[in-house]
C-alpha cells in the first residue's frame, strides 16, 4: 500500500473538501478510469482482431508499427484524427454530427452498472438489468440517424437493415434476460453474480444454456458483427450506414462498435458465466484451501477480464469462420427461432423453479 | 392470499375458459390446411358451448360476487348478458360459415377475432372498474375493426374499416379522457367506490360534469347513437355481411353493459345530468334513424339506420332511470339482438351461395321463390315495427310504460311518432317480398343447419312475444340488484 | 435545492421538447423531439425515486416504439406543407379544445388539492425500498385482472395486424430454408470420371 501512504500529505486538504464535492470527484475519477480502460481495450481489440484473423487465414497480420505491430492501433488513431471530416453537402449537418455521439454514449454508459469485482459497480442500482436493456436499445438511434442524415441511399438502406435487425434481436435478448432474472431473483447485476457464486457448475450457463446461446448470438447480431453484418455489407451496400463518414466521425462509430462488443462480452460473462466469480470456487476443489493454489479460488476482476477476453475471441472467431447471413435469414433466425426458443425455455424455467430443480433447489 | 386468488379465478371462470380456449383455437388453426378449416369452426362452437355451460353452472341464483380487488363482478346482470352474448356469437358463427366459404374468406381468424370480441363483451359485462371497462371495450373494438377489414380485396370494406377505426379511436380517447377526469375528482377507478364517494358536494363539480359528458359521448359512439352514428351505415354496408351480422348483434350487449356499469352503477349521483344528455341523444337517434332509413335502397344500410333508431329506444330506458326503465332497456337490447341476428342472418343466408344480396331490388318477389324465409323476414319486420304478438312489441311497450311512469310524456309521444314513421320502411320490405316481382334472391342450396337455426331464431321472437314473462323476469332480477 | 433546480431544468426541457414536437417542420425532428420529451420525463420520474417506471419508459418508448416510429417517418415521404394547409382554419377550434382541457386539468388538480395538500404524502423511502418489487406485487395481485387483459389486448393486436398484412398469394416464390439446409453435395454436383482429351 505504499502509493497510498506516500500520498498521505494530500489527506488533510482532501478531507477539507465538502462531502458532495468529494463524492463527485471520486465518481468522476471512477468514470474516467473505466472509460479510458475501455477505450484502450478497444484499441488493442482492433489489433487483436487483425492478428487473430490473420493467423486463422494463414497470414501474419499487422507487424510494422512497433514491436510485432503493437503500436498499430495508435497509428490508426492518429491517421483518423488528422483526416478531414467530410460532411456531404446535402446532409443534415446537426444530425450528421450528433449521430456518432449517440452511438458511443450508450455503449460506454452501460458500463456504469457492470459489477467489476465483489461489491463494486460504479452505480450499484437496483434496476441494473433494466438499465442495461434500456441503454443498449438506445444505440440504434446513432445508426438510424447516421443513415438518414447522410442523405445517401446506401446509408439509408444500411440504417434500415441495421435498425430492423437490432429491434428483432433485442426482443430475444430481453427474453433471455428475463430467464436470468428468474434464476437470479434480482434485477441488480451484482446480486445476480452473487446468486451464481460457487464455481463453474453453479453459474447460470448450465441451467439456462439455450438462453445463453440465444443471448450471445443475439449479442453478435445486435452489434452488427459478422456473420450478421448485412448493415455494413461491403459487397452490397458499400459500408452501410457510415458510408459517408470519415475521419474522427468514422472513428467514433468504429469505437462504438468495438465498445459494444466488449460490453456484450462483459454482460454475457456477468449474466451467464459468474462475472468476477472464480471457476474453481466450488466445493469440489475445497482441498486447495490453505495451499498456495487457494488464490485460484478467490473472486476478482481478473476472472471477469478473462471471461470477457474469451468471448471477444469468439467474436473474432465467428468473423473468420462464417459467411454472411442473407438478410431474410437473419430475420427468420431472430423472429422464428430465437424468440420461440427463449419463450419455451422461460416456461421450462418456471417449471424448474416450481419443482425446485437446478439453482432453485434451496 | 392464495385461497383468495383461487376463488377469484373460479369466479372469473368463463373469461378464463374463453381466453385459454381462444389461444388454443388460434394455435390449432395455424396448423390446419385450408380444407380442414371446419375444425376451427367446430372447436369455436365447442368452446362457446363450454362457456355457456360454465355460465349456467355458475349459479342461476341471485348472488353477487366481487373478485380481483373489486374490479370484477359476477351478478345476475352479468350472467344474463354473457349468456346472450355467447349465444349470439355462436349463432353468428353458424350463419357465417357458408357465406364466408363461398367468397374464399373462410379463414380461422374470423373465429379467433370473433372470440376475442366475445371476450371483450364478457369483460365489459362483469367489469366493476373503469380500467377494466376500458380494456374490455378495446378488446371488443379492435377485433371489430379487424373483422370489418376482413375482406382485403374490397375497397368498400377497407374504407369502412378505416372510418370505423379512426372514429372509434377518437371515441376511445374521449371515453378515456372522461374516465381520467372522473378519476381525478374522486381518486378511484372502482365503480363501487365511485358510487359511494360521489356525494352531493362533488356532484356539483364542474370537472365531473365535463368528465360525464365525455363518458356519455364515448358510450354513445359505441352504441351508434346520433350524433355519434356516422360510422354505422358505412360499416354495416362496407363490411362483409357476415361481419355486419356480428357487428350488429353481440357488441350491443357490450355497449349496454358499459352504459349500465358506468352510468347507472357508477354515477347515480349524476343521474339527472346524464338522463338529460341521453334523452337528447335518444330523440335525435329515433328521428334521424327512422327518417334516414326510409331513403335507403340498400338493405344493410337501411338496417343500420334502423339500428340507430332502436338504440334511441334503448337509451330511453336509461332516461327513465328507474329499475323498471333499466329492466326495459335490458329487455329491449336482448330482443333487439335476437331480431338483428335474424334479419342480418337472413341476408347472410340469401347471400351464402356467392352472389351478394343486399338491396331491396334483390329480394323482390321472394315469396314466390322461398316462401318460408320470406315469412320469416315478414315476422322479423313486424317485430321490428313493434306489432303484437311479437317480442318487439313488448320491448317497446315496457320502455314506453317506464317513461310514462316517470312522467316523460313528451319523450314517449316522440318515440311513438318516430316508430310510426319507421313502420313505413319495414312495411316496404314486406310489400316488396310479397307483392313485387323481379328479384333474383332465393334460399336454394343453403345448408340445413343454417335454415333450421334461422327459423328457430325467428320463431323465438314469436315465443317471447307470446310468453314474455320468463325473459322479463330474468331482466327484472338482473336489474333489481343494480 | 439541487433537486428543485433539476426539476425545473428538466421540466423546461420537457416543455420545450413538447412544443418542438408540434412545431418542427421536419417530421424526423418532431419524432426526435418526442424522444427528448420521453427522456426528460423519465428523468423526472427518477427524481421521484420511481426508477422502474423511468427505465421502462426509456426502454419501451424510446428503445422500441420510437425506433419503429422513426423508421416509418423516414420511409414515408411526408409533405409537411400540404399537411399544414388547413392549419390556420382549424387553429381556433384546436386552441379552444386545448384551452378547455388545460382548464379542466388545472381544475381537477386544484379540486383534489383542496382536501389534500399537494406533496404532503411524498415521504422519501429508505434504501431497502424497491419500487420495482412493490410494483410487481401490486400488478400481480390487485391488478392481476386488468394486467392479464392488457396482455390479451396485445395478442389481439398481433393477430389483427398479421391478418391484415399477411396474404398468401398464389404463385409466390419463396425459399424453404429447411430444404436448403438439407441439400447434400450429391444433389447438386455429379463427379464425372473422364480421360483427359488434350493429347
Amino acid at each position: 500500500m505504499w502509493p497510498v501512504a506516500s500520498l498521505s500529505f494530500l489527506q488533510t486538504p482532501w478531507l477539507a473538501l465538502p462531502e458532495l464535492v468529494r463524492y463527485l470527484l471520486v465518481l468522476v475519477g471512477q468514470i474516467l478510469a473505466l472509460t479510458i480502460v475501455v477505450v484502450l481495450c478497444v484499441a488493442f481489440l482492433t489489433y487483436l482482431e487483425r492478428k487473430v484473423i490473420g493467423y486463422m487465414q494463414n497470414r501474419i497480420g499487422p507487424n510494422r508499427v512497433g514491436p510485432r505491430g503493437w503500436f498499430q492501433p495508435f497509428a490508426d488513431v492518429i491517421k483518423l484524427l488528422v483526416k478531414e471530416v467530410v460532411i456531404p453537402s446535402s446532409a443534415n449537418r446537426f444530425l450528421f454530427v450528433i449521430a456518432p455521439l449517440l452511438s458511443i454514449v450508450p455503449a460506454l454508459a452501460t458500463w456504469a452498472v457492470i459489477p467489476l469485482f465483489p461489491g463494486f459497480a460504479i452505480a450499484d442500482i437496483d434496476a441494473g438489468l433494466l438499465y442495461v436493456l434500456a441503454l443498449t436499445s438506445l444505440g440504434v438511434y446513432g445508426v438510424i440517424l447516421a443513415g438518414w442524415a447522410s442523405n445517401s441511399k446506401y446509408a439509408l438502406l444500411g440504417a434500415m437493415r441495421s435498425a430492423a435487425q437490432i429491434v428483432a434481436y433485442e426482443i430475444a435478448m430481453g427474453f433471455a434476460l428475463v430467464g436470468v432474472l428468474m434464476a437470479g431473483g434480482s434485477l441488480n447485476l451484482g446480486k445476480l453474480v452473487e446468486a451464481q457464486s460457487g464455481g463453474l457448475f453453479s453459474w447460470f450457463w448450465l441451467p439456462l444454456f439455450p438462453l445463453f446461446i440465444v443471448y450471445f448470438v443475439s449479442g453478435v447480431a445486435e452489434t452488427n458483427r459478422a456473420p450478421f453484418d448485412v448493415a455494413e455489407g461491403e459487397s452490397e451496400i458499400v459500408a452501410g450506414f457510415h458510408v459517408e463518414y470519415s475521419g474522427v466521425a468514422f472513428a467514433i462509430f468504429f469505437l462504438a462498435e468495438y465498445a459494444n462488443m466488449i460490453l456484450i462480452a462483459a454482460l454475457t460473462a456477468v449474466m451467464f458465466w459468474g462475472g468476477w466469480d472464480s471457476p474453481f470456487a466450488g466445493p469440489l476443489l475445497g482441498f486447495l484451501d490453505g495451499t498456495i493454489l487457494e488464490v485460484l479460488r478467490l473472486p476478482g476482476i481478473h476472472w471477469l477480464a478473462l471471461k470477457i477476453a474469451i468471448f471477444l475471441f469468439c467474436f473474432l472467431w465467428f468473423r473468420a469462420t462464417f459467411p454472411r447471413y442473407r438478410y431474410d435469414q437473419i430475420m427468420r433466425l431472430g423472429w422464428k427461432v430465437f424468440i420461440p426458443v427463449t419463450i419455451v425455455w422461460i416456461v421450462i424455467e418456471g417449471a424448474m423453479a416450481a419443482l425446485r430443480v437446478g439453482p432453485w433447489n434451496t | 392470499m392464495a385461497s383468495a386468488l383461487s376463488t377469484d379465478l373460479l369466479t372469473a371462470w368463463p373469461e378464463i375458459i374463453l381466453a385459454v380456449g381462444l389461444c388454443l383455437v388460434l394455435v390449432v388453426d395455424i396448423f390446419l390446411k385450408d380444407s380442414y378449416r371446419d375444425v376451427t369452426y367446430l372447436l369455436s362452437i365447442f368452446l362457446l358451448a363450454g362457456i355457456a355451460w360454465s355460465l349456467l353452472g355458475a349459479g342461476a341464483g341471485g348472488e353477487t360476487t366481487l373478485a380481483f380487488g373489486g374490479s370484477y363482478i359476477s351478478d345476475p346482470l352479468s350472467r344474463v348478458l354473457k349468456l346472450f352474448a355467447v349465444a349470439a356469437v355462436a349463432t353468428v358463427f353458424l350463419y357465417s360459415r357458408p357465406y364466408l366459404r363461398a367468397r374464399g374468406l373462410h379463414l380461422g381468424e374470423f373465429y379467433v377475432l370473433g372470440l376475442f370480441a366475445l371476450l371483450g363483451i364478457l369483460v365489459l359485462a362483469s367489469s366493476y372498474s373503469l380500467l377494466v371497462s376500458y380494456l374490455g371495450l378495446e378488446l371488443l373494438s379492435l377485433s371489430l375493426y379487424a373483422m370489418v377489414a376482413f375482406n382485403r380485396d374490397s375497397p368498400l370494406a377497407a374504407e369502412a374499416a378505416m372510418k370505423y377505426f379512426v372514429l372509434g379511436a377518437i371515441a376511445s380517447g374521449t371515453l378515456l379522457y372522461g374516465m381520467s377526469l372522473v378519476y381525478g375528482v374522486t381518486g378511484s377507478l372502482n365503480i363501487g367506490d365511485l358510487q359511494a364517494t360521489i356525494g352531493t358536494a362533488q356532484a356539483s363539480s364542474l370537472s365531473l360534469w365535463v368528465g360525464l359528458a365525455f363518458l356519455v359521448a364515448g358510450i354513445a359512439f359505441k352504441f351508434g347513437a346520433v350524433p355519434f352514428h356516422m360510422w354505422a351505415p358505412d360499416v354495416y354496408q362496407g363490411a362483409p355481411t357476415a361481419v355486419t351480422l356480428f357487428v350488429g348483434t353481440a357488441p350491443k350487449l357490450g355497449a349496454l353493459a358499459l352504459a349500465i356499469r358506468i352510468l347507472v352503477e357508477g354515477l347515480p349521483a349524476l343521474g339527472d345530468l346524464w338522463q338529460v344528455m341521453l334523452a337528447a341523444l335518444a330523440v335525435l337517434s329515433l328521428v334521424l334513424g327512422n327518417v334516414a332509413a326510409i331513403a335507403q335502397a340498400n338493405l344493410k344500410r337501411m338496417l343500420a339506420y334502423s339500428t340507430i333508431a332502436h338504440v334511441g329506444f334503448i337509451l330511453l330506458g336509461f332516461v327513465a332511470g328507474t329499475p323498471e326503465g333499466i329492466q326495459a332497456a335490458l329487455f329491449y337490447t336482448l330482443v333487439y339482438v335476437i331480431m338483428a341476428s335474424g334479419s342480418f342472418g337472413f341476408l347472410v343466408l340469401l347471400s351464402s351461395r356467392g352472389e351478394e344480396v343486399e338491396t331491396l331490388e334483390d329480394i323482390k318477389g321472394l315469396w314466390q321463390r322461398s316462401p318460408w324465409f320470406a315469412l320469416m323476414m315478414v315476422l322479423l319486420m313486424i317485430s321490428m315495427i313493434g306489432v303484437p304478438p311479437l317480442a318487439g312489441f313488448y320491448a317497446k311497450w315496457w320502455i314506453l310504460s317506464a317513461l310514462l311512469e316517470t312522467n316523460h310524456v313528451g319523450l314517449a309521444v316522440a318515440a311513438l311518432v318516430a316508430s310510426v314513421i319507421g313502420a313505413y320502411y319495414y312495411l316496404r320490405v314486406i310489400k316488396m317480398m310479397l307483392f313485387d316481382d323481379g328479384g333474383q334472391a332465393h334460399a336454394g342450396g343453403v345448408p340445413l343447419d343454417v335454415r333450421v337455426v334461422l327459423s328457430v331464431n325467428v320463431l323465438l321472437l314469436l315465443l317471447i312475444g307470446l310468453l314474455p314473462d320468463r325473459l322479463l323476469e330474468l331482466c327484472a332480477r338482473a336489474a333489481a340488484l343494480i | 435545492m439541487f433537486t428543485t433546480f433539476l426539476f425545473y431544468a428538466l421540466s423546461t426541457v420537457l416543455l420545450a421538447a413538447a412544443i418542438g414536437v408540434i412545431t418542427a417542420r421536419n417530421p424526423v425532428y418532431a419524432a426526435l423531439f418526442l424522444i427528448l420529451a420521453f427522456v426528460a420525463s423519465a428523468v423526472l420520474w427518477l427524481l421521484l425515486e420511481a426508477e422502474f417506471l423511468a427505465i421502462v419508459l426509456v426502454l419501451v418508448y424510446v428503445g422500441a416504439v420510437m425506433v419503429l416510429f422513426l423508421f416509418v417517418v423516414m420511409m414515408l415521404d411526408i409533405n409537411v406543407t400540404t399537411m399544414r394547409e388547413g392549419f390556420l382554419r382549424y387553429a381556433p377550434v384546436g386552441a379552444i379544445v386545448a384551452g378547455i382541457i388545460v382548464l379542466e386539468l388545472a381544475y381537477v388538480i386544484w379540486f383534489r388539492s383542496d382536501g389534500l395538500p399537494v406533496g404532503a404524502q411524498l415521504v422519501p423511502r429508505d434504501g431497502a425500498y424497491s419500487s420495482t418489487e412493490e410494483l410487481g406485487k401490486v400488478l400481480y395481485t390487485q391488478y392481476l385482472y386488468p394486467f392479464e387483459l392488457a396482455g390479451m389486448l396485445l395478442l389481439l393486436a398481433i393477430v389483427a395486424a398479421i391478418l391484415l398484412t399477411m396474404r398468401h398469394r398464389p404463385g409466390l416464390k419463396v425459399q424453404d430454408v429447411a430444404e436448403q439446409v438439407k441439400v447434400q453435395r450429391g444433389d447438386r454436383v455429379r463427379m464425372v470420371q473422364m480421360k483427359s482429351e488434350s493429347e
